[in-house]
């Protein structure tokens, strides 16, 4: 068709928001990469912070939020799966049960973050925690009831819930209906044909909601200021109940509340690209199944 | 004399196909009622799926409880009554020194000011800044890509979009606080190099691939039967584009913004990072510094002791916040329903 | 083997499958009415009518295939072996072993050709590896597809042609030793040639299984069944040998539809 002006006006506005975008993203990624990039290295990667939290390296803050978002996977996500199982496969389409599930899902998904924070710090830190400690020490001195990286952990495991009941369902939707009446016709119970057939064909489109949520999870800091993460932590977390380095609360400490901005610039730069390697290949990861188990199912 | 060779081989093959198939032997067959049992662990594994679903129906019960468990006791503390007026947190008081009544967040102020107002207006303020930059923004991306762009671009910036909607707030708020920052202040010559507009960005940073994920589902949504009739009625791109396909997706462009205003209005780093965080009670001049709900919380939370009235003000905050993004998604939902009923009884 | 004198011992045109009062509904939506209906045991049934007349309906209610819809209601009872399929203490993944089905379109699981004949064993708590390859190659055999597929046992079903996938589905179906099986419209998605191998097979298969089968095409129904139940309407207007009931219909509906008037 013959574009008139009007239509390159149009097409022109719309394409500059675009360009906009692109290039902000682009200033982003090349003022990080650009500054970031130079401070990498062995040491910087494998040695603990210096006292100043300036000199040294973040491995602390690297193994706090792996061994963090390893603990909020574990104890999210079979949560997760399990609701979006009985929403796909057990729930009947009018099930008031499901209708209740689902809009609890969409609102957890819009709960702010700092919000998420709030609830570790009343539900589990001083709630469970503090029962615990109750019920398990006659001390007054915490044990449980502290932050900590069991605490942070179980926080971001519900904030992260959300993503994988709403990617796990989307995933079991796409295993055709066939299977499933091919598989019950054979006579397996609903439950066989939901982990020998189901299951097994959402492998892909479940694998990825998982990893999407890891990276969101491992990516937050508002929740988790006051659950667990530690300014300056010289020391690798060994037990549950120690608090923990991490990268994205690590730049936030550093540069908000540096005495020397300047001087801890390139740390930050360094701290913050590895924050979004972490991130990215983690989604890259997810782009990556999601396209192969779309082929597979193709094919 | 053809049809008896034929008949006799189908003979000879239903005579081997006898021979091979194996039935249900009589000795295997039983009695249907009761012949079979649901393995057990198959019902408490069913049992306990249907039981974890409810997690986040209680996720979400807990959460409201157990963050107003922490601010409802400022209704009878005597502690809190001494120091604060439940009055004071919502209204305008003049305060000593002052010659009119003012709205003021000040926790360390002799005596301790909370009044929640200024922050609100913060936060409003810096979420409908980052809305106004990123509502165009979104909607525009939107609209190339599900009009204009070529299919190989559309498979390129999806995922780009996508990988901005990935990067954690806390680096885009390190970003607008080393970057922006400096430019904006550069540029635009601000008396503070932390403020509002610059904290505005990075939230839209965050929010464009809220608004473009939803328009751009909502414009593809929109039937092609539609804007063929319109083509065929011998309508310019443009128009069919701002007279058919825009008005039909009005209602998903609308999700998208209620509920990009309410993931801005909830997010926490960006502003905590790059806002100045001085609660100066200002609605229109995006020059200045803010203070928003999320970032008071964020950073006075950690230096209060449990139960201080400070403490129950700030949790007083977190259920106010909660409210407000529980009504706004319920919003953005009702919006969505709509737009599939209208596209659907179209 | 035994099977042939087991087939022997039993005395042809018993009645397998009886069916009494039988009512079904999807949400207020009456889709069987009060049918009354015997099938008889080692021999093929076509349901016939015109589509949304219930036929593929009450074929699902044969192996409580319906249940697995939220908004379906069943009434009455319908006798396997003279033992009521929709009682409470039967479970309906017993009846479906017994009750086989086979789908209007072909539907293999993305697993291996073995794996999939073999997937009814299996879960249906079959361990031994021999008994499983034994059970296969005799399923795919009674499907007549060994011949074409027995060098890629292990490769990928779906690589298979239209009318081959439905043979599997046939021979997955045999695995599990149904002494009935469901088929709907099994052909209506294949060629002529597939199809006319379906055909083949169905006769074959009659000799050992009682077959109902629901379809779309008179000629078919009149090649491959012994009787036909002619539904409009939810109500089953008419049944009988399919030979009497091609050629002298009793009521008028059926006349017109079997002349092609409707459908």
């Amino acid at each position: 068709m013959r574009y008139t002006s009007k239509d390159w006006l149009l097409a022109g506005l719309t394409g500059v928001s675009l360009a906009v975008i692109l290039l902000l993203l682009a200033v982003l990624l090349g003022q990080i990469v650009w500054h970031g990039a130079p401070v990498i290295s062995a040491e910087f990667l494998s040695q603990s912070p210096g006292a100043d939290m300036v000199s040294g390296g973040i491995w602390p803050a690297i193994y706090g939020t792996v061994f963090m978002t390893l603990l909020m996977t574990i104890a999210g996500v079979p949560v997760g799966i399990a609701t979006a199982i009985y929403l796909t496969e057990y729930a009947s389409p009018r099930s008031r049960i499901a209708k209740i599930v689902r809009i609890a899902v969409n609102n957890l998904a819009g709960v702010p973050s700092i919000v998420f924070g709030l609830f570790g710090l009343g539900f589990f830190i001083i709630f469970v925690g503090g029962s615990m400690d109750a019920l398990l020490y006659d001390d007054t001195t915490p044990v449980w009831g502290k932050p900590s990286i069991l605490w942070a952990s179980l926080t971001l495991a519900v904030l992260t819930l959300p993503v994988v009941i709403v990617t796990t369902e989307e995933a079991l939707r796409t295993v055709p209906q066939e299977f499933r009446d091919a598989s019950l016709a054979l006579g397996a119970t609903r439950f066989q044909t939901v982990y020998k057939i189901v299951l097994p064909n959402a492998r892909g489109g479940i694998l990825t909601g998982v990893i999407l949520a890891v990276s969101r999870g491992a990516g937050e800091v508002a929740p988790i200021i006051f659950c667990g993460a530690a300014n300056f932590l010289p020391y690798l977390p060994t037990d549950l109940r120690d608090m923990f380095m991490h990268l994205g609360y690590h730049v936030y400490a550093l540069a908000t509340q540096s005495p020397n901005v300047d001087a801890a610039r390139p740390t930050l730069f360094g701290t913050v690209l590895v924050l979004l390697v972490l991130t990215f290949s983690l989604n890259l990861l997810a782009v990556i199944i999601r396209a192969r188990s779309r082929a597979s199912l193709r094919s | 004399m053809t049809e008896r060779v034929l008949e006799a081989s189908e003979r000879t093959r239903a005579a081997k196909t006898r021979q091979r198939i194996s039935v249900r032997p009589q000795s295997a067959k039983s009695k249907l009622a009761g012949s079979f049992h649901t393995p057990l662990w198959h019902r408490v594994a069913e049992r306990l799926i249907a039981i974890l679903a409810l997690a986040a129906v209680l996720a979400i019960a807990l959460i409201f409880v157990f963050i107003a468990r922490e601010a409802v006791p400022m209704l009878w503390e005597a502690e809190f009554a001494e120091e604060v007026q439940i009055r004071d947190l919502f209204f305008a008081k003049e305060w000593k020194g002052y010659d009119e009544p003012v709205f003021i967040w000040q926790p360390v102020g002799e005596p301790a000011k909370f009044n929640v107002v200024p922050l609100f207006i913060g936060s409003l303020k810096v979420t409908l800044l980052a809305m106004l930059m990123s509502v165009p923004l979104g909607v525009g991306c939107a609209m190339f890509i599900a009009l204009y762009a070529p299919r190989a671009v559309r498979e390129v910036v999806k995922p780009v979009i996508e990988l901005l909607a990935g990067i954690p707030s806390v680096v885009l708020g390190f970003f607008a606080l080393m970057v922006l920052a400096s430019w904006a202040q550069a540029t635009f010559g601000f008396h503070f190099r932390l403020n509002a507009f610059v904290a505005a960005i990075g939230l839209a940073l965050t929010i464009v691939p809220v608004i473009f994920t939803i328009s751009e589902d909502a414009i593809q949504a929109v039937p092609s039967t539609l804007t063929e009739a319109a083509l065929a009625l011998g309508a310019r791109k443009y128009q069919v584009a701002l007279r058919v396909v825009l008005p039909a997706a009005i209602p998903g462009i609308a999700a998208g913004v209620v509920l990009g205003f309410g993931r801005a209005i909830g997010e926490t780093m960006i502003v905590l990072m790059a806002s100045g965080n001085a609660a100066i009670m200002e609605l229109f001049d995006f020059s200045t510094s803010v203070r928003t709900v999320t970032a008071t919380i964020a950073a006075e939370l950690g230096e209060v002791a449990q139960g201080d009235p400070h403490w129950r003000v700030l949790f007083l905050l977190g259920v106010m916040l909660f409210g407000v993004t529980f009504v706004l998604n319920i919003l953005g939902d009702l919006f969505i329903q709509r737009l599939q009923k209208r596209l659907t009884a179209s | 083997m035994s099977n042939l004198t087991d087939a022997a011992a039993e005395a042809p045109n018993d009645v397998k499958m009886e069916t009494r009062g039988v009512n079904v509904y999807y949400g207020d939506n009456h889709a069987i009415r009060n049918v009354d209906f015997d099938i008889t045991d080692r021999s093929v049934t076509a349901l016939i009518g015109p589509s949304g007349c219930g036929k593929s309906t009450y074929l699902r209610a044969l192996n409580r295939m319906n249940d697995t819809i939220y908004s379906c209601r069943f009434e009455g009872r319908i006798l396997l072996d003279g033992e009521n399929i929709y009682d409470r203490s039967v479970d309906p993944v017993e009846v479906r072993r017994r009750v086989g089905m086979v789908f209007q379109k072909s539907n293999p699981f993305p697993k291996s050709i073995f794996d999939n004949v073999a997937f009814g064993l299996r879960i249906g708590g079959e361990k031994d590896k021999d008994v499983i390859a034994e059970r296969v190659e005799e399923s795919l055999k009674g499907a007549a597809l060994w011949d074409e597929v027995k060098d890629r046992l292990q490769s990928s079903a779906l690589g298979l042609s239209g009318g081959q996938q439905q043979r599997l589905c046939i021979a997955r179906c045999l695995a599990v030793w149904p002494e009935v099986i469901l088929m709907d419209e099994p052909a209506s998605a294949l060629d002529p040639i597939a199809t006319a191998k379906i055909e083949e097979l169905i006769r074959e298969l009659r000799e050992n299984y009682t077959i109902v089968i629901v379809t779309h095409s008179m000629q078919q129904a009149a090649r491959v069944s012994d009787f036909t139940a002619f539904f409009y309407m939810g109500e089953l207007i008419e049944h009988g040998k399919t030979d009497n009931m091609f050629t002298r219909p009793s009521r008028k509906r059926t006349e017109e539809y079997i002349s092609g008037r409707f459908g």
